[in-house]
């Protein structure tokens, strides 16, 4: 009983993590912008495959990873420079707009570059699985555990200790304030992407030796961090975190203990009844409308 | 007036003249074969070997002459796994580009959207997918050269009860492979006396498949695992399983029986059974099988021509361009009632699927042994039966 239990429980966790650190990317850009950027899980798949096709090149694995991530990097503010910017007058849903033609073009080059072929990446460490009381948990979810953790830690002190990490949180509350006190709201907004496009790709590298990693895998992941980004509440980092590994649970319990039949079903339910009773999410900001 | 009547006049006899000239062109026009297939989309990993295979031997049926003395022109669109544009291909096949036999419908979905549509305007149709529906009932117009699931299902329950097994679980996804191949293990395992005992799904976008297996794992009885399912799904399902360290039985469908299954699964597919195609292994097939030279051909011009790796759904292709061939020639014209009649009555002809023996019940012509028995072995394919 209790290592069927503990066995959902790790692989809920385990799939949770991943989509917490992809709604954090959502949040992020959100908070700097109000724009919900669709091209999130490109992002995610960018990191995967780049790591993927270095390693295949002969590129030490550590090399690959940190190259991955520089591409996405470089992505994330390209993005921002050539898409979002010229834009800048236009509204949110426009904006929105555009980052789904993003992640489309990405996702199309991305087929023509690798190629539309599934690849393994190799466990960081061991392939052995761990026993914990008669569940398994493979020792790649720890790495996704830790890594989702660290970037968890590094976000909260970015935001709170450093001048940057202040300047964009004052972008989120108030924009025009923002400016008037010496804030460059664009390099804010450029700051936002390049922050969400490395946590993207930090996602996508730890959940590929689990999940496989392909040209069009950040469609279904990013639809789901952006699920729980919305039960969490849109620009709550807390929410992020939470909502994620919430939704990972549900499923994985829903799976074991229903039906996998009706996985999908009750994650989405619980979306449904969390926005209908707060419409804001578990962790919204409340906001009041000035009359 | 006079002048403007004039004018129209000769309008009309130059139409006339193109007209004649149209008409004694058509004597030496080319045999068209029209083709609707999933090249790009989620399908491509099927539609992509079938259309170069096509494109390879009509380029070589060309250079050998043709047939009927007529060289063959292969006239393909591309559906993206869609089943509407697929029926809107298969209508401009028939209608506009005026096709003598149509081989193509790389998935069940895209096939049976274009089935009504060649049913009524009576063109040979010969299907690329899988599932029993396209045959079965027979439709008049309508053949296809893969195996069926059922068959696929029936070979590999046959396999276990050799070794003994009565109850096993199944898990299959949630796509329409997957669940066709789920109804219709049931289906036989109800015939053959055996019995499911656990029965789990997965959607295909799922990234880990543990809860399932371990709802399998704790069923009472349960001797063996089968999984039905393509793409990444039963991949991840079959690291899972070892993750989890089962050591029941596995079986996999032949949707998986491709070499960038092995790639995907890794050391983790040691030990696992599936019905495949020859194709996969070329070598080890005894020297009085009579696919052998054919399966071997075959792999070594797809794998000198395109520099990729051969694999089971372009041999679908193959066997479909060839019967057509065959059918043609038999027929000894393109009349479509003659090239189905002949369609209906070819025997004994060896493809790299098979042997089909066509016969108006049975337009696949396939048997369930057409499928070998392979296992993993040491991270390759070892034929066992």
């Amino acid at each position: 009983m209790l290592a069927e239990f503990l066995q959902y429980l790790f692989t809920g966790i385990t799939i949770g993590a991943t989509y917490a650190l992809i709604a954090l990317g959502f949040t992020l850009i959100y908070n700097a912008s109000h724009v919900i950027n669709f091209a999130q899980g490109e992002f995610l798949m960018i990191g995967g495959m780049a790591t993927v096709s270095l390693t295949a090149m002969g590129v030490p694995m550590v090399l690959a990873i940190v190259l991955a991530i520089i591409l996405a990097g470089i992505l994330g503010i390209a993005l921002q420079r050539f898409a979002i910017a010229p834009a800048k007058q236009a509204d949110v849903v426009t904006l929105i707009i555009i980052t789904i033609g993003a992640s489309i073009f990405i996702r199309g080059i991305a087929q023509v570059v690798w190629g539309k072929e599934y690849h393994v990446m190799q466990n960081f460490s061991s392939d052995e699985p761990i026993r914990v009381f008669g569940a398994v948990l493979n020792s790649q979810s720890l790495w996704v555990l830790g890594v989702g953790a660290v970037v968890v830690v590094a976000l909260v002190l970015f935001f709170t200790k450093t001048l940057t990490g202040k300047a964009i949180l004052a972008t989120s509350m108030n924009k025009e304030a923002a400016r008037l006190v010496g804030v460059r709201t664009q390099m804010v907004l450029m700051l936002a992407f390049l922050v969400s496009a490395l946590l993207g790709s930090v996602a996508g590298i730890v959940v590929a030796p689990i999940t496989f990693t392909s040209y069009d895998i950040g469609i279904i992941l990013g639809l789901k961090g952006f699920v729980a980004a919305a039960i969490g509440g849109l620009g709550s980092g807390v929410g992020a975190v939470v909502g994620g590994l919430a939704l990972g649970i549900v499923e994985a319990m829903a799976a074991g203990y229903i039906s996998s039949d009706y996985k999908d079903a009750v994650a989405f339910s619980m979306i449904l009844l969390v926005l209908f009773f707060m419409p804001r999410g578990l962790f919204g900001p409340k906001v009041v409308e000035r009359v | 007036m006079l002048k403007t009547m004039m004018r129209r006049a000769g309008k009309c006899a130059a139409v006339a003249a193109a007209g004649l000239m149209m008409m004694s062109a058509q004597a030496a026009e080319p045999i068209k074969i029209g083709s609707f297939l999933s090249v790009t989309g989620p399908a491509s990993f099927l539609g992509d070997p079938e259309l170069k295979t096509l494109e390879m031997y009509v380029e070589k049926i060309n250079e050998e002459g043709g047939v009927l003395g007529r060289q063959l022109e292969l006239i393909h669109y591309d559906d993206v796994g869609n089943a509407s544009s697929a029926r809107n291909f298969a209508s401009r096949l028939i209608r506009s580009d005026q096709v003598d036999i149509i081989v193509g419908g790389s998935t069940t979905g895209a096939t049976m959207a274009a089935v009504p549509l060649i049913e009524q305007a009576e063109v040979p149709f010969i299907s690329l997918a899988g599932a029993v529906v396209i045959t079965d009932p027979v439709k008049k117009w309508v053949f296809k050269t893969p195996q069926t699931d059922r068959m696929a299902a029936e070979r590999i329950l046959t396999d276990m009860k050799e070794r003994g097994i009565t109850k096993f679980g199944l898990i299959s996804g949630t796509g329409g492979f997957g669940s066709s191949g789920r109804s219709q293990t049931l289906e036989v395992a109800e015939k053959m006396g055996m019995e499911v005992v656990a029965d789990v799904t997965y959607s295909g976008s799922d990234t880990d498949m543990t809860a399932q297996l371990t709802n399998i794992r704790n069923t009472k009885g349960v001797e063996a695992v089968l999984n039905f399912g393509f793409g990444q799904g039963p991949a991840i399902v079959t690291r899972n399983y070892d993750q989890l360290g089962m050591e029941l039985p596995f079986y996999q469908s032949h949707g998986v029986a491709s070499d960038s299954f092995l790639e995907l699964a890794g050391s983790s597919a040691e030990g696992l059974r599936l019905p495949a195609s020859p194709l996969l292994v070329p070598d080890s097939l005894p020297d009085d099988d009579p696919q052998k030279d054919v399966v071997q051909n075959y792999k070594a011009e797809y794998e000198a021509r395109w520099d990729s790796k051969v694999s089971t759904f372009g041999a679908y292709a193959y066997d479909g361009l060839m019967l057509a061939v065959r059918a043609m020639e038999e027929a000894g014209s393109t009349d479509p009632e003659a090239v189905r009649n002949a369609l209906e009555n070819i025997k004994g002809y060896v493809g790299v699927t098979g042997v089909f023996n066509m016969s108006p019940d049975d337009h696949n012509g396939l048997d369930p042994e057409s499928f070998r028995i392979l296992e993993v072995q040491n991270g390759e394919w070892k034929l066992i039966d």
